[in-house]
């Protein structure tokens, strides 16, 4: 569902993304690690069209994001670093504004923007500007936004940052329960996270891919945290399998 | 079709969720009734017409249209919203002319709100309505061209400031280039034929030809022209952001 082939992202001289390939396929989820500034986002930022690669290519759903774009975008659903929303919009205005693009109708559009809303409980702060709304409610409107179309790929930008111990775990279950029919893509740097809601785990590091494999054949080499440092620490030993 | 009237939809009402609309609305009213009885001798001049409303319009706009532009495309991208527009299934075109149209549609309902000079002004004497409607629509044209030169400027930056210097700036050369400051000094130097292109190319002069009664085709093909130029200008600069 997502295909990336030889990506490779500068700006000016300094290269963010160095020749990265992978391929999503339905049911998979996979988690995107590296320390910060490793390219996890501009990445994402390619694969969603926001920006253009400087070489290399990007596919949704067998849809170039550069040559084919509007049909990609229709496929997707991306929640962007830092969970951007138009502050001064309701969570209620803003899903509206977003279904009417989305080109939901109707009493569909009203299903599913009511099926949404309880998905990430946002009933308690719907009519509530989104300037006013604490961090972790922020995500969800960028999370409900994401999967408001019911999308067959979907791309998150650390979901549950900002989230409490709670919100984290229903943010987890919600994707997991998405996962069989959606090919997910989600950055994060909680470790955990990645045994808790991923079948795949990706590595990477100024801008290279370092690893790519099951949580399980991370976890086979020891704690988490002392893997990840290794990896990422020693760009010469790159461990791609 | 249809996008357009969504993104524009939102962004008028994105004007009117925030005090933006009100305060613009009301200084916008302030300046357009004070100015024609302060300085334009409405009642001095003791003439049934409004010449004296829409000679200030091309200078008012000068920094009450910057002022609605700048936010345009600058604040999307310093909040980041502008990666989520950017992504979600739109063209690059439906944006530019979808927030284009929603801010000359705001500028259009504050024109209109100026009503109440044509009721004074009939209460008064007996005016040409016919001049004054195409008053309007000169006035309307104006806006149009300098929110697309605003337009343009807002999608070259992501501070807001910038884009209201920049805007107040190239709004201030269109509008001199017709006043006789600058017409003065310029016959005296270059050829005839350069001082008529740019007094062609003013504000001014295409304002001037309008309040006299007359929509010329020279007219609206220069708004016309120059608000397709911007708004092609701004879709490349954002693209260009894009590759960036």
């Amino acid at each position: 569902m997502i295909e990336i082939k030889h990506l490779t992202k500068d700006f000016g001289s300094l290269r963010a993304v160095d020749d990265v390939t992978f391929n999503v396929r339905r049911g998979e989820v996979l988690g995107f690690l590296g320390p910060n500034g490793a390219g996890k986002s501009t990445t994402m930022k390619m694969l969603t069209g926001f920006l253009a690669p400087t070489s290399g290519t990007a596919s949704i759903a067998g849809h170039d994001i550069e040559n084919d774009g509007m049909a990609a975008k229709k496929k997707l659903g991306y929640l962007p670093e830092g969970a951007p929303a138009y502050s001064d919009m309701t969570p209620a205005a803003f899903l509206e504004f977003i279904a009417d693009i989305r080109g939901l109708t109707g009493d569909k559009k009203k299903a599913r923007i009511a099926e949404v809303v309880r998905l990430v409980h946002l009933e308690a702060v719907l009519h509530q500007s989104i300037d006013t709304l604490s961090k972790g409610f922020k995500r969800r409107v960028g999370l409900a936004q994401a999967i408001l179309h019911d999308p067959e790929v979907l791309v998150l930008d650390e979901p549950t940052d900002g989230l409490d111990p709670n919100q984290k775990h229903e943010v987890r279950a919600l994707i997991r329960s998405m996962a069989p029919n959606k090919a997910i893509v989600l950055s994060t740097h909680i470790l955990e996270e990645v045994e808790a809601v991923c079948t795949r785990a990706i590595i990477i590091a100024r801008g290279k891919l370092l690893f790519d494999g099951t949580p399980q054949e991370l976890l086979s080499r020891g704690p988490l945290d002392e893997v990840f440092r290794n990896i990422t620490s020693t760009p010469s030993r790159a461990a791609v399998s | 079709m249809k996008n357009v009237w969504t993104l524009a939809r939102r962004e008028l009402s994105g004007y009117f969720a925030t005090p933006v609309a009100y305060v613009f609305l009301f200084f916008y009213l302030v300046f357009m009734g004070v100015m024609p009885f302060a300085l334009g001798g409405f009642y001095e001049r003791e003439q049934a017409d409004l010449v004296p409303f829409f000679q200030f319009h091309p200078w008012l706009y000068l920094f009450l249209i910057p002022a609605v532009s700048m936010r345009l495309w600058a604040e999307e991208r310093k909040s980041g919203t502008v990666e989520l527009l950017m992504t979600l299934p739109v063209t690059l075109w439906q944006m530019v002319l979808g927030k284009f149209l929603a801010a000359w549609f705001f500028t259009g309902l504050a024109l209109v709100l100026t009503f109440p000079m044509v009721i004074t002004v009939n209460f008064l004497g007996k005016p040409d309505n016919g001049v004054i409607l195409a008053s309007y629509i000169g006035s309307f044209l104006l806006a149009g061209g300098y929110l697309a030169v605003g337009s343009l400027f807002s999608a070259s930056t992501k501070n807001q400031v910038i884009a209201f210097v920049l805007t107040f700036v190239v709004g201030l050369l269109f509008v001199l280039a017709g006043h006789p400051f600058v017409l003065d000094w310029v016959t005296g130097t270059v050829p005839a034929a350069v001082t008529d292109a740019v007094r062609s190319f003013s504000f001014l002069t295409q304002m001037n030809t309008i309040s006299g009664g007359v929509i010329d085709v020279r007219a609206l093909t220069y708004f016309g022209s120059l608000i397709v130029a911007c708004l092609i200008g701004s879709g490349i600069v954002l693209d260009m952001k894009k590759a960036a």
